[in-house]
């Protein structure tokens, strides 16, 4: 029911809005629970496990009962608080948790069956036959059970993430808030105020309390007025500092356009900040809890402090006939405030047998509400006093129990909360997150004149230890009431009465749990399931701890809180991952050659973050083996070209560079000459080997090394680890230059002839034997050239600046094909390299020593080196470990498969029987069958036996002859020649 | 949680890429025998509470840095260049 003349609304913009298919109207300003409330709504969705109908319980987000689903197709989102929605116009919202209709629930049968479904009923009934849970108790109890449903389609609304920093944040916008940021911001600190509202003020805007001789609201608004003149105060409204982190770190999470049906380009509809402060205050308020008594969750009850929140700022009263019952003189004020705005109150019903007097409305003293009746709606209440129970005729009820401070974020760093007697409710513990100061009713402190007192004495204290100057400035005039309380939790009699709304948790649930001797609070939780909604039981902890302590005699102190953990309120997975889906959680690298290989119809293949050809398809061909062996066979014939620019380049400079070499390589470096290029084994200190490549000496004091394309980042720590870290002493210095040089692989009988034909200088057999390197010219450009091989054929590697890269690829692949050669992928790259015995991080994948593939002479007696003295452990040197061998089925049409076990021919396939395993295979054309390279006990020693290769996931069992690694040119003429 | 990078300043860990214990640091002599070694390569602490361990500034300046820090508070202490940390 809309009141006249009340409220923070604007009237002059009505806003059509829909729910549950039915047309509505409010005003802007409205949320969906007040625009619901001014239209008669009083049911907004049905309770998770009894399916009862429940009505708004607050005005903020804790809310627990009227969760809606808004928006449609894949911008759906379950679970939105109709407190928290704003409405604007065409807003669609349907109710959750029913079937067919909010009004008639057919799942509402489990209120019925209620007495078998208390606490523990799920871990006592489903836990026999076993088999039965997945196939039919969990489905069933999931359908019945739950909140709204995702839509199942992916990426609907854009999400994104921002970082800020600040001297200050101020959590919570209320007057304890805006008094902390416009002290510090008037003292020229970096300030950010983030409030979860979309309209800063607080409770503020919810009571008709003076602040200064004005409105409290009109306070609020001059005090913004002023901060948003401020250079140095940034303002973010609805926005939820969700979570306290290490460092002076908070999450925060800003709706951005949920309160609008627009959507401009690119805009998010929620931010995800992390937010570095070097100091917070946090005033995040209270939340008021409900009294738990028999069915007091008919729509209709709600928490005295959102009924004065939605007559004083949204002009709506949520009846004709509101009661008021409570244990403080919040019950007088609501009265005041529903009578002010032309509300009838049949009743106030207040617990305190010494509550004031009041001429204003009818007090009942020391009594308590007993039951409720009414569906669909509240329609009367029953109160319980000395002479007996009595009716009274209402349509609503505001309730208080008193408020809980909003402790959460002082709790995320382990800290817990400190009990106080005196106002009955927790506050936070000093110094629980380092650099955050509570103040206000967050810290207990309950009138206004307290709250803004607090707010300026901490931001005063954070000043000084930022070394900022503070002014002395009086502070506003504003109510000083004291907070009189006398706790009362449940009041007792028959009957369901409800603590968790959202979790259907009773008083008697509790009870339960304490005498089935679930004690612990963390015990009482998770067997009755309260405060495991997602309010994370913002609205019942305290209560429902308060019934626990008195059901085992302990007080509450002693029976402590349940752990307060992150987020404070709901945060969508989507927001915590924004910018990090698709390519933002795995972006591309491409290589110079990318757009000439993708024209070529190349099918790409992954390589760390890197894309490289597979092949490079022709017409006519039907299966990749065809171009994979017509590329094979380009090298082995004329020219193939590879782009290998995604191998790691480390540019190595520095008079020391050359001992730096011989203590990273288990081989000689010093001793390579300058124009000269070497294999080197990289081992970790364990004495395994980490990667290898092939470096080259530019100059005396001058190397550039490569890695593979996996490690070259793992290379690069270890390079500067092993400087800073072992020798700082050392001048030496590393640069990558991966990106900086784009490399292409030149490799066949013609590569000379190829080369010759596009250097700016004649490439002179004698000036280029195998292993030399060297600067040239290609049409005018500065480069440098490789005598190196992968493919066992003669080879060199061109380097260009990466600019050239793809001006280089096609010239290279134009004078191949012109030679009867052309561009070869990565399925003819790793045939080349099988074919001559070559490895990859598929054999030094980690668990293989030098010894293990056949390198171990490679580890060089004359010197140290990282991992030398690991290597050379006894158990890492024996004859019979599994070491590097090739592979080659004996019967020609042989399949092999990598990842397949080797076992001796006459042993059955079973684990202990294992003698190795295969790690690389492929189609041999020069073989013309099947071949592989892989580990086998005993290694070289077992030349020409005979192995049972066995996979047993795909089937396959081949017998095969073991070799030597290198299958094809093993003494290397070709590649030298 | 944040590290002060003595050259870059405070920064957030994900600029950081974590190594171990700054135990790393000391490697012992080729010849210093089978339990030094196996000490250095293998045996690690496992305290709650103040720990020494290596950090690299791979989003930033590339330093690697001996970074204290307590494993029960998360709290950071004394940052410092590895290159300076040696004895
Ligand atoms: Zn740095």
């Amino acid at each position: 029911m809309r009141l006249a003349g009340r409220g923070l609304i604007d009237r002059s913009k009505p806003v059509a809005f829909e729910f549950d298919g039915a047309r509505h109207s409010g005003f802007e300003g409205d949320t969906l629970a007040s625009a619901l409330l001014a239209n008669g709504v009083r049911v907004m969705g049905r309770s998770f496990k009894y399916h009862r109908p429940r009505g708004v319980l607050s005005a903020g987000s804790e809310e627990p009962n009227a969760l809606v689903t808004v928006g449609a197709g894949d911008a759906r989102e379950p679970n939105v608080r109709a407190t928290m929605q704003e409405i604007h116009e065409g807003l669609q919202a349907w109710s959750q948790n029913r079937w067919p209709s909010l009004g008639f629930d057919l799942m509402a049968v489990n209120d019925l069956a209620a007495p078998f479904l208390g606490a523990g009923f799920y871990y006592k009934t489903f836990m026999w036959p076993r088999s039965f849970w997945e196939k039919l108790y969990e489905p069933v109890i999931r359908r019945a059970a739950g909140l709204g449903a995702l839509s199942g389609q992916a990426g609907g609304e854009r999400y994104e993430r921002a970082h800020a920093f600040c001297d200050l944040l101020v959590i919570g916008a209320g007057p304890a808030g805006l008094m902390a940021a416009l002290v510090a911001g008037r003292a020229g600190a970096d300030v950010i105020l983030a409030d979860e509202q979309a309209r800063m003020g607080g409770r503020l805007l919810a009571e008709t309390y003076e602040v200064d001789g004005q409105a409290g609201h009109l306070w609020a608004d001059v005090v913004l007025a002023e901060l948003d003149a401020l250079p140095n105060v940034r303002r973010m409204g609805r926005t939820t500092v969700f979570g306290a982190y290490d460092g002076g770190t908070y999450g925060a999470l800003e709706r951005v356009l949920h309160h609008s049906g627009r959507r401009p380009r690119g805009a998010p509809v929620e931010t995800y900040w992390t937010i570095v402060a070097k100091r917070a205050v946090l005033a995040a308020g209270a939340i008021e809890r409900p009294v738990a008594f028999r069915n007091n969750d008919r729509p209709g009850i709600m928490t005295a402090g959102a009924v004065r929140a939605y007559v004083n700022r949204w002009g709506v009263s949520p009846g004709q006939s509101v009661a008021v019952f409570g244990n403080s003189d919040d019950a007088h004020r609501t009265a005041r405030d529903l009578l002010a705005a032309g509300v009838h109150v049949p009743a106030v019903i207040d617990s305190r047998e010494d509550a004031p007097e009041s001429r204003d409305f009818e007090l009942r003293r020391g009594a308590v509400v007993c039951d409720a009746s009414g569906r669909r709606g509240l329609e009367a209440v029953t109160i319980r006093t000395a002479q007996g129970e009595e009716r009274i005729a209402a349509d609503a009820l505001a309730v208080t129990g008193g408020w809980n401070p909003t402790v959460h974020l002082t709790c995320h760093m382990n800290a817990r909360p400190v009990w106080r007697d005196d106002i009955a409710c927790f506050v936070p513990q000093e110094g629980a997150v380092p650099g955050l100061r509570a103040a206000g009713a967050c810290n207990g402190a309950f009138s206004t004149a307290t709250c803004l007192r607090e707010g300026a004495a901490a931001a005063r204290a954070v000043l000084e230890e930022l070394g900022r100057t503070v002014r002395d400035e009086p502070l506003p005039e504003a109510e000083d009431d004291p907070y009189r309380i006398a706790p009362l939790w449940a009041v007792s009699g028959k009957g369901r009465a409800w603590l968790d709304f959202q979790n259907d948790v009773t008083v008697k649930d509790v009870k339960q749990a304490a005498q089935e001797n679930f004690r612990s609070v963390e015990h009482m939780k998770r067997y009755t399931t309260q405060g495991m909604a997602t309010d994370q039981g913002k609205n019942s902890n305290v209560a429902a701890l308060a019934v626990l302590a008195d059901a085992t005699g302990r007080g509450i102190p002693q029976t402590g809180t349940t752990t307060f953990r992150p987020p404070y309120s709901p945060v969508a997975i989507a927001a915590l991952g924004a910018g990090a889906e698709g390519k933002g959680f795995r972006p591309e690298r491409f290589a110079t050659s990318h757009a000439a290989s993708i024209e070529r119809g190349a099918p790409m293949i992954e390589a760390g973050l890197w894309y490289r050809p597979s092949y490079f398809p022709r017409d006519g061909e039907s299966d990749w083996r065809q171009s994979c062996d017509r590329e094979v066979g380009y090298v082995r014939e004329a020219v193939g070209v590879a782009d290998v620019s995604t191998l790691g380049k480390i540019d190595i400079q520095g008079k020391d560079a050359a001992a730096f070499l011989d203590f990273v390589y288990s081989n000689m470096f010093s001793t390579l000459k300058v124009g000269r290029v070497r294999y080197g084994l990289m081992l970790r200190e364990d004495g395994f080997v980490m990667d290898d490549g092939t470096t080259a000496r530019l100059g005396e004091k001058h190397y550039l090394m490569t890695t593979t394309t996996a490690a070259a980042g793992e290379v690069m720590k270890h390079l500067e680890f092993v400087h800073q870290g072992l020798q700082p002493d050392w001048d030496v210095r590393f640069v990558s230059v991966t990106e900086q040089w784009a490399q292409f692989a030149v490799a066949g009988p013609k590569a000379r002839e190829l080369l010759d034909g596009i250097l700016d200088a004649p490439l002179d057999a004698a000036d280029w034997p195998f292993m030399s390197c060297g600067a040239v010219s290609v049409g005018g450009i500065a480069g440098r050239l490789f005598r190196i091989s992968f493919s066992g054929e003669q080879g060199f590697e061109i380097a260009v600046p990466a600019r050239y890269g793809a001006a280089l690829f096609d010239i290279l692949t134009d004078r191949a094909e012109a030679l009867g050669g052309g561009p070869y992928g990565m399925e003819a790259l790793n045939v080349l390299r099988i074919e001559k015995g070559f490895i990859t991080h598929a054999e030094i994948h980690g668990r293989t020593t030098a010894f293990d593939i056949g390198m171990g002479r490679m580890v060089s007696a004359k010197k140290d080196c990282i991992g030398k003295t690991m290597s050379e452990r006894p158990g890492l040197l024996e004859a019979d470990r599994e070491r590097l061998v090739g592979l080659k089925p004996i019967n020609a049409d042989g399949r092999m498969l990598a990842g397949a076990h080797l076992f001796r021919e006459e042993d059955p396939p079973v684990r202990e029987n294992g003698q190795g395993y295969v790690t690389s295979v492929c189609h041999s054309p020069m073989l013309g069958q099947m071949i592989g390279l892989g580990f086998l006990k005993g290694g070289s020693d077992r030349h020409g036996e005979i192995v049972k290769m066995w996979d047993g996931l795909r089937g396959v069992t081949t017998l095969c002859e073991v070799t030597g690694p290198v299958f094809f040119d093993p003494d290397g003429g070709r590649m030298r020649g | 949680m944040r590290i002060p990078c003595p050259l870059c300043g405070t920064r957030d860990r994900r600029e950081f890429w974590y190594r171990g214990a700054a135990v790393d640091l000391e490697r012992p002599a080729p010849d210093a025998g089978v339990e030094a070694w196996d000490d250095f390569v293998y045996l690690r602490e496992n305290p709650a509470g103040p720990t020494r361990e290596l950090w690299y500034h791979e989003g930033g300046c590339g330093a690697w840095l001996v970074v204290e820090r307590d494993t029960v508070t998360h709290e950071i202490g004394r940052v410092a260049l590895a290159s300076e940390e040696r004895s």
